[in-house]
């Protein structure tokens, strides 16, 4: 039987395997209400599946584009990104970790320009995936502890 | 290599070959900056000297560089006396300046500022100094003295002395010195070591590199470049006293030295260099402090596309 713990779409994205306890978060990052305050959005925190506890959210009639979807990997790491049309799934997608990392991170250094109010968001440069090794553009400082800087 | 357009935001935006290249500019450049020729190169250019921090040596060599090629300098020293004192942001202020210039050069206390200047102008930015950030200009100006006075920077045993730890410009120079295969030794005490991320980058980069507590012995060292301690660092002013007094370089130190070891200082010093170390034919600060001037004039010629 097809593990559904939240009710079943037509057509959408449902983003899949999020660390538990960051859904918010991840549509925070993605900024879906922002965009149109009128989506159909609904959330599944704490749910177990096959793999352990998970977050789950599913969006109706938008199939999100992965490439912005990847946006939330430093969050959500294992997330996967199913497009629904008909019910069924039609594509899925694990999220990877972009070459940029933009308006996520704040810069850990108090001197860094983008800790001000300029008009620029903090971004950085991913040196490497694995492990995760980020640099500010900016100031070029490397977060020590990349999660306590996620904004 | 193009440069025409280019920003120069740190040191490592460039490639061993275009250092090389933007060296020979100002070797070429050396009868202008002294005055010896006439040059109207960069006649019709205006350049926007934007110091939001105090400094003498960045910005006068930098005009200076501009007016020697013919071009003309506008700009402020004190930003006491423009909007910013208003809340303007520096995103603006830039693009106000660049509005009115063909080249901007700007210092700022904020480290990545002349990053961020570079994405909002469209003319080419070039960093006088970005708080703690990078110094491109002086790491270049560092470069071609050592040139200048060895015949090559390859080939010598470099000591870099003193406060390793915080200032990011010396950083900047151990990583260009690698990038010459330059090996060095890193003289500071343990509170003021080089961080062990640039240690290991060097070493990777191939070069041999020592740590020494002491400045003691300088038998085999061709070139000696000493940074200043600050005071801000040391909790205890007695302790600065202590630690400051041991890496003062004088005669006596200079007595075991090599014939040739040259000293040379970004400056301004407190008393890093005792006055009498002047009159040797070691003092090579203030000629370094001269090289800021064709080095500069390089920078703004090539930036510019005036110079190939
Ligand atoms: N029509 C639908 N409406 C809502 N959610 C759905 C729909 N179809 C599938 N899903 C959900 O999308 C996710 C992926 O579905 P899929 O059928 O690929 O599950 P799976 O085989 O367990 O995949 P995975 O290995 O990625 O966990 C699951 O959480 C599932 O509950
Ligand atoms: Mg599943
Ligand atoms: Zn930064």
């Amino acid at each position: 039987m097809k593990e559904l713990k939240v009710q079943p779409i037509k057509d959408g994205t449902v983003i899949d395997h999020i660390t538990p306890g960051n859904a918010l978060k991840v549509l925070k990052i993605l900024g879906l209400l922002e965009k149109q305050p009128d989506s159909i959005i609904s959330i599944a925190m704490n749910v177990v599946g096959k793999r352990g506890k998970k977050d789950i959210v599913k969006i109706e009639n938008r199939e999100l584009d992965p490439e912005e979807v990847n946006k939330i990997a430093l969050i959500a790491p294992n997330a996967t990104i199913n497009i629904i049309r008909n019910y069924e799934v039609v594509e899925k997608r694990k999220v990877t970790i972009p070459d940029e990392i933009i308006g996520i991170v704040k810069c850990a250094n108090p001197n860094c320009i983008s800790n001000t109010n300029e008009p620029i968001q903090p971004k950085f440069i991913v040196k490497s995936r694995n492990p995760l090794k980020i640099k500010c553009f900016y100031c070029d400082r490397e977060p020590e502890d990349i999660s306590s800087q996620i904004i | 290599m193009n440069f025409r357009g280019r920003d120069v935001v740190s040191i490592r935006d460039f490639t061993k070959e275009e250092i090389l290249h933007i060296l020979d500019v100002a070797e070429e450049m050396l009868p202008i900056a002294q005055g010896k020729k006439k040059s109207d190169l960069l006649h019709g250019y205006i350049m926007a000297s934007l110091f939001f921090e105090p400094s003498t040596r960045t910005r006068l060599s930098f005009e200076t560089a501009m007016k020697r090629l013919g071009g003309e300098v506008i700009g402020f020293a004190i930003p006491t006396t423009t909007s910013i004192q208003k809340g303007e942001s520096l995103a603006d202020t830039i693009r106000t300046a660049e509005s009115y210039c063909d080249v901007i050069v700007m210092r700022h206390p904020m480290e990545g500022s002349a990053r961020m200047a570079a994405e909002f102008a469209e003319v080419p930015i070039i960093n006088g100094g970005d708080g703690a950030g990078h110094h491109p200009t002086q790491c270049l100006l560092d470069l071609f003295t050592i040139r200048k006075e060895k015949g090559s920077i390859e080939g010598n045993k470099i000591a870099l002395l003193g406060d390793l730890k915080y200032g990011r410009t010396v950083h900047s120079l151990a990583y260009a010195l690698a990038l010459f295969k330059v090996d060095m030794v890193f003289i500071a005490p343990p509170e003021l070591q080089m961080p062990k991320e640039v240690v290991e980058e060097c070493k990777e980069m191939g070069v041999k590199i020592e740590m020494k507590n002491n400045l003691d012995e300088l038998e085999d060292i061709d070139v000696l470049y000493v940074t200043r301690i600050q005071k801000e660092r040391f909790p205890d002013p007695e302790e600065y006293k202590k630690v400051a007094g041991s890496y003062r370089v004088d005669l006596k130190l200079l007595e075991k030295a090599k014939d040739d070891l040259i000293i040379m200082h970004p400056l301004p010093r407190v008393d890093e260099i005792a006055p009498e170390v002047d009159r040797t034919k070691h003092a090579a600060y203030f000629r370094q402090t001269f090289n800021g001037v064709p080095v500069r004039m390089a920078l703004l010629a090539l930036v510019l596309g005036e110079i190939e």
